[in-house]
């Protein structure tokens, strides 16, 4: 640090940024590999039929694949919104 | 026993083909019987990094496809007896590698007696860098400091576990390196570049070595003469503890802390 530091702005520490980036892509990452490559695109579509009966969020959806001894299991869930919200989308 | 060396990264020009001829070069130093294997069809550049791009008559792709011997196309190195070069093809035909010719090439190695078989991986993840780690012992995973390459660093390192024939086979996994190029550590102090353990932890790997950004690599390249024999390039000198490393040595690593500012510089921020 020098004495006339304070007449010039330091940038901030990217290194840390890009840290932290990269933590959070490369789990996500890890986490999908292996899987199927038609997941998104399932997932995609089950989110478009879904929603013509139900007004769910964009991450409603949440589905992937799990080993269990021999199988594979796809695992499926689907958030439904809370009633009142429910009530309230479907009179706007 | 041959044991076969990938050099790979999935990003481009990080350094693979750099890192590879200084490996070939430095296991040769050391009496090893090395062959160093460019995959990269298409786009040939190993044979300028070792210097010997005026002396390619046959190829990989020729020996795969029996228009000549393997004896034929290995250009044996002038400045070390044990070490050879075997080109890639100038071909734009995508599908010259195939999985069967590249194991009979490798055999044959096997059977000439050679240690060490390195093979420097095009970028990407198509079928030139799968065929060149699908026969490996061990990779080395060359990554620069740097997100982009980190992150293909990564998908690297889930092939390896998965695509690979030790892992088809049920074996020992391939034996994974980092190799950090480029690395400067004037930034790294300055919070301006991931430092080593960043990147080690991210991607959960032993490092094999650091190489310093270097004025040393360009004039290496420049002039055919793979960076490890310049002793006086703190670059040379780092991949010759890599090397050393890769064979059992215990080193420190160098020229990973950054210069001390003098007092001027530090009275001015320099």
């Amino acid at each position: 640090m020098g004495i006339f530091d304070f007449l010039r702005s330091r940038p901030k520490n990217t290194a840390s940024t890009a840290r932290e980036r990269l933590r959070i892509i490369v789990a996500q990452e890890r986490s999908q590999r292996g899987a199927p490559d038609y997941l998104p695109l399932l997932r995609r579509e089950l989110l478009e039929v879904i929603r013509k009966y139900v007004n769910v969020d964009q991450d409603a959806v949440d589905i992937h694949v799990e080993k269990d001894g021999e199988h594979d299991v796809l695992e499926l869930s689907v958030a439904l919104p809370e009633r009142a919200q429910a009530a309230q989308a479907a009179a706007s | 026993m041959t044991e076969f060396i990938v050099v790979t990264s999935g990003k481009g020009g990080v350094g693979k083909t750099t890192t590879s001829a200084s490996i070939a070069v430095g296991l040769a130093k050391r009496g090893k019987k090395v062959a160093v294997i460019d995959f990269d069809v298409g786009l040939r550049n190993l044979d300028l990094i070792m210097g010997c791009e005026r002396r390619v008559v046959y190829d990989f792709v020729n020996v795969i496809h029996n228009e000549c011997t393997l004896k034929q196309a290995l250009i044996k190195d002038k400045r070390i007896d044990t070490l050879h070069v075997l080109a890639a093809s100038q071909t734009r035909d995508k599908e010259a590698l195939t999985k069967e010719g590249v194991e009979k090439v490798l055999n044959d190695l096997k059977e000439e007696g050679f240690d060490y078989v390195v093979c420097d991986s095009p970028a990407g993840i198509e079928k030139g860098a799968y065929l060149a780690m699908y026969f490996a012992d061990r990779a080395i995973v060359v990554v620069n400091p740097e997100v982009s390459s980190v992150r293909d660093s990564d998908r690297i390192l889930g092939l390896l576990a998965s695509k690979t024939r030790r892992a088809e086979l049920g074996a020992a996994p391939v034996e994974q390196h980092l190799l950090l190029t480029r690395y400067n550590p004037s930034r790294v102090a300055d919070g301006d570049m991931m430092s080593i353990d960043d990147v080690k932890e991210i991607l959960g790997i032993e490092v094999l070595g650091v190489i310093p950004e270097s004025e040393g690599v360009l004039t290496a390249s420049n002039s055919g003469v793979p960076v490890i024999l310049d002793d006086e390039s703190n670059a040379g000198q780092a991949y010759e503890d890599a090397v050393a490393r890769l064979a059992g040595e215990q080193r420190p690593m160098r020229f990973i802390e950054a210069p001390k500012k003098g007092f001027l510089a530090r009275m001015f921020g320099g």
